[in-house]
């Protein structure tokens, strides 16, 4: 899978709060949403993000609630894809979930700039900044969750299970 | 062996004898909860898994906490989808409002989670019941979704790191001030993806409800779990709740661990976080400039009993300082109810402050308390992110209820002994 998009950026902790405020918690509607996406961050950004933007954030992405509603929000305004420097674990196993592709690199997250365009060669995590020609390679994805991805997500994956034990289906 | 707890309860629910840190299992577990927030996205994902049934009725918990009672149509809407789902499959575990109480205070109160147990559950406060000597972690929805159809749920064995506190604990300094204290040592991603241990002299003479506020917090050095071997505590607690067999599960002495860090108690001083992050810690004696609009004193962190008679002994024969709001949340209807029996609401409501239902309401600023432009609060609470309690531009402090109790008095951050106790 190839990702290509422009960049917003965004520093270290953004917690699931600036991602989607609690405020809007009493929808899980996704272009509802998406609506509010990173609001807390940047008021401006659900007006400034457009389809197939990428952020690059610091370390700690996604720390605090465990509400599926920030992957979701992100995916559901066209986000293609994260990068940080490190992922909150909650969130981390929430993106690989609803298939919000996210890849942890330190580099590529304290030399890419806002507005750089990137592309990101999802399979083998290299990420190419085409605006300066520099290239990152992201921490491999685990073989579990790769498994997960090639099933189609974890509901996915559940089902054949459900479909091979028979779990009271 | 030479297993952590966190690597033995694990492992008990595998079919494996051992397991340890990085290795990728597939565990059974005791017990799968959710709120109103997210077991709507979890009945929608559980809905497309094919599974007819969830896998145990009486290990599924759905619990309307977070913006219960409704606040408005669409959270509504969002409650009643768990009391329908319910219905539907027959829950053993639904707790309508006036049953209810803040999930990780009911709980545990109802001997719903016990000591050796493996709980997920989507809220990331799931980890409270590490105090137990339980594993328990927070997930997303998706993951609540397939663990009720199979029972089962994929986890990679944490890391472990230990803390161990030894030392008298100062006066009105409790389990609060130790994990604040802890967070602003180790910072918000100190613990990322790893277990907290919490060990030493001071941890057991730790009453539950602090140990219940240490683990609760943990997530907010981005663990994975706090644990706390059980002990005779442990036991007087879980003994009369308990609603199925427990176990005691301990650390082997020659079990590894990736940091060991040590803390004297002596040297704690009451604790507070300043905005906006939970490690952003300062001594509460420090801040006595720092005025206050809103107390407030509830949450899964600090809502407990003993917590309300904390910061009832602060606020006796007091009023609340006339520039202060001050909301009281007893976390489960047991509490509040036991807090009326101890006259514990009388003196908040003689205080002036107000007593709210149980709810997660402004921890979250769901609502019961949300803070206007430019307005600052200090609250027992477990997360001061920006736009946290309201408004993105108003400002959280998170301290114990004692501290909490002073500051509503005061008007401004204050210590109990300022007002010489």
């Amino acid at each position: 899978m190839q990702i290509k998009g422009s960049v917003w950026k965004f520093g270290d902790n953004i917690d699931t709060d600036a991602i989607i405020p609690a405020r809007y918690l009493n929808t899980s509607d996704p272009d509802e949403l998406a609506k509010h996406v990173m609001e807390d961050a940047d008021k401006e950004f659900p007006n400034k993000v457009k389809a197939g933007d990428i952020i690059i954030a610091g370390k700690n992405f996604g720390c605090g609630s465990s509400r599926e509603h920030a992957p979701i929000a992100i995916k559901a305004a066209g986000i293609q894809a994260v990068i940080a420097k490190s992922f909150a674990r909650i969130f981390y196993r929430n993106s690989f979930n609803i298939g919000l592709p996210i890849f942890e690199s330190e580099a590529a997250s304290e030399k890419i700039k806002e507005g750089d365009i990137v592309e990101i060669e999802a399979d083998k995590g290299i990420i190419t900044n085409l605006s300066t020609g520099q290239q990152y390679t992201a921490k491999p994805i685990p073989p579990f969750m790769q498994e997960l991805i090639a099933a189609g997500g974890l509901i996915e994956w559940t089902k054949k299970k459900v479909l091979a034990k028979g779990v009271k289906a | 062996m030479h297993m952590t707890i966190t690597e033995k309860i694990l492992a008990a629910h595998t079919e494996k004898k051992e397991v340890y840190h990085g290795e990728l299992i597939n565990a059974k577990v005791d017990l799968v909860l959710a709120n109103d927030i997210t077991a709507p996205i979890a009945i929608r994902e559980f809905k497309k898994t094919g599974a007819k049934e969830v896998f145990d009725k009486d290990r599924v918990a759905f619990i309307p906490d977070h913006f219960a009672p409704q606040k408005d149509i669409k959270a509504a809407e969002q409650c009643k989808m768990l009391r329908d789902f319910s219905k539907e499959y027959h829950l053993g575990l639904y707790f309508e409002i006036g049953r209810m109480g803040i999930e990780h205070a009911l709980l545990p109160e109802q001997g719903l989670v016990v000591s050796g147990d493996l709980v997920i559950g989507a809220d990331s406060h799931t980890c409270t019941y590490g105090a137990l000597g339980a594993f328990a972690t927070g997930v997303g929805s998706t993951d609540v979704a397939a663990a009720m159809a199979t029972g089962e749920c994929w986890f990679k064995v944490p890391e472990s790191m230990k803390f161990i506190y030894y030392g008298k604990l100062n006066k009105w300094v409790g389990g609060k001030d130790l994990i604040l204290h802890t967070i602003g040592d180790i910072g918000v991603d100190g613990a990322l993806y790893r277990a907290m241990e919490f060990e030493g002299e001071t941890i057991r003479n730790l009453p539950m409800h602090g140990r219940l506020t240490m683990c609760n917090m943990a997530i907010e050095a981005g663990a994975k779990n706090g644990i706390i071997v059980p002990d005779s505590i442990t036991e007087e607690y879980v003994k009369n709740r308990a609603k199925r067999p427990y176990k005691f599960y301990t650390s082997d002495p020659d079990a590894a661990y990736v940091e060991i860090r040590e803390y004297d108690c002596s040297k704690i001083p009451l604790t507070v976080s300043c905005p906006h992050l939970p490690s952003n810690t300062k001594p509460a004696a420090e801040l006595s400039h720092i005025t206050i609009d809103q107390v407030v004193i509830g949450s899964c962190t600090n809502g407990r009993l003993q917590d309300l008679r904390e910061a009832a002994q602060v606020m006796k024969g007091r009023k609340v300082n006339p520039n202060v709001r001050m909301i009281v949340i007893p976390a489960t209807q047991q509490i509040y109810k036991d807090a009326m029996k101890e006259g514990l609401l009388h003196i908040f409501i003689d205080a002036e402050a107000v007593v709210s239902t149980p709810t997660c309401g402004p921890c979250l600023g769901g609502h019961m308390g949300i803070l206007a432009k430019g307005e600052i609060a200090l609250a027992t609470t477990n997360r001061n992110f920006v736009g946290r309690m309201g408004h993105p531009e108003s400002e959280v402090y998170l301290s114990n209820p004692a501290v909490a109790a002073a500051t509503a008095v005061l008007g401004k951050i204050a210590t109990p002994e300022e007002l010489g106790l």
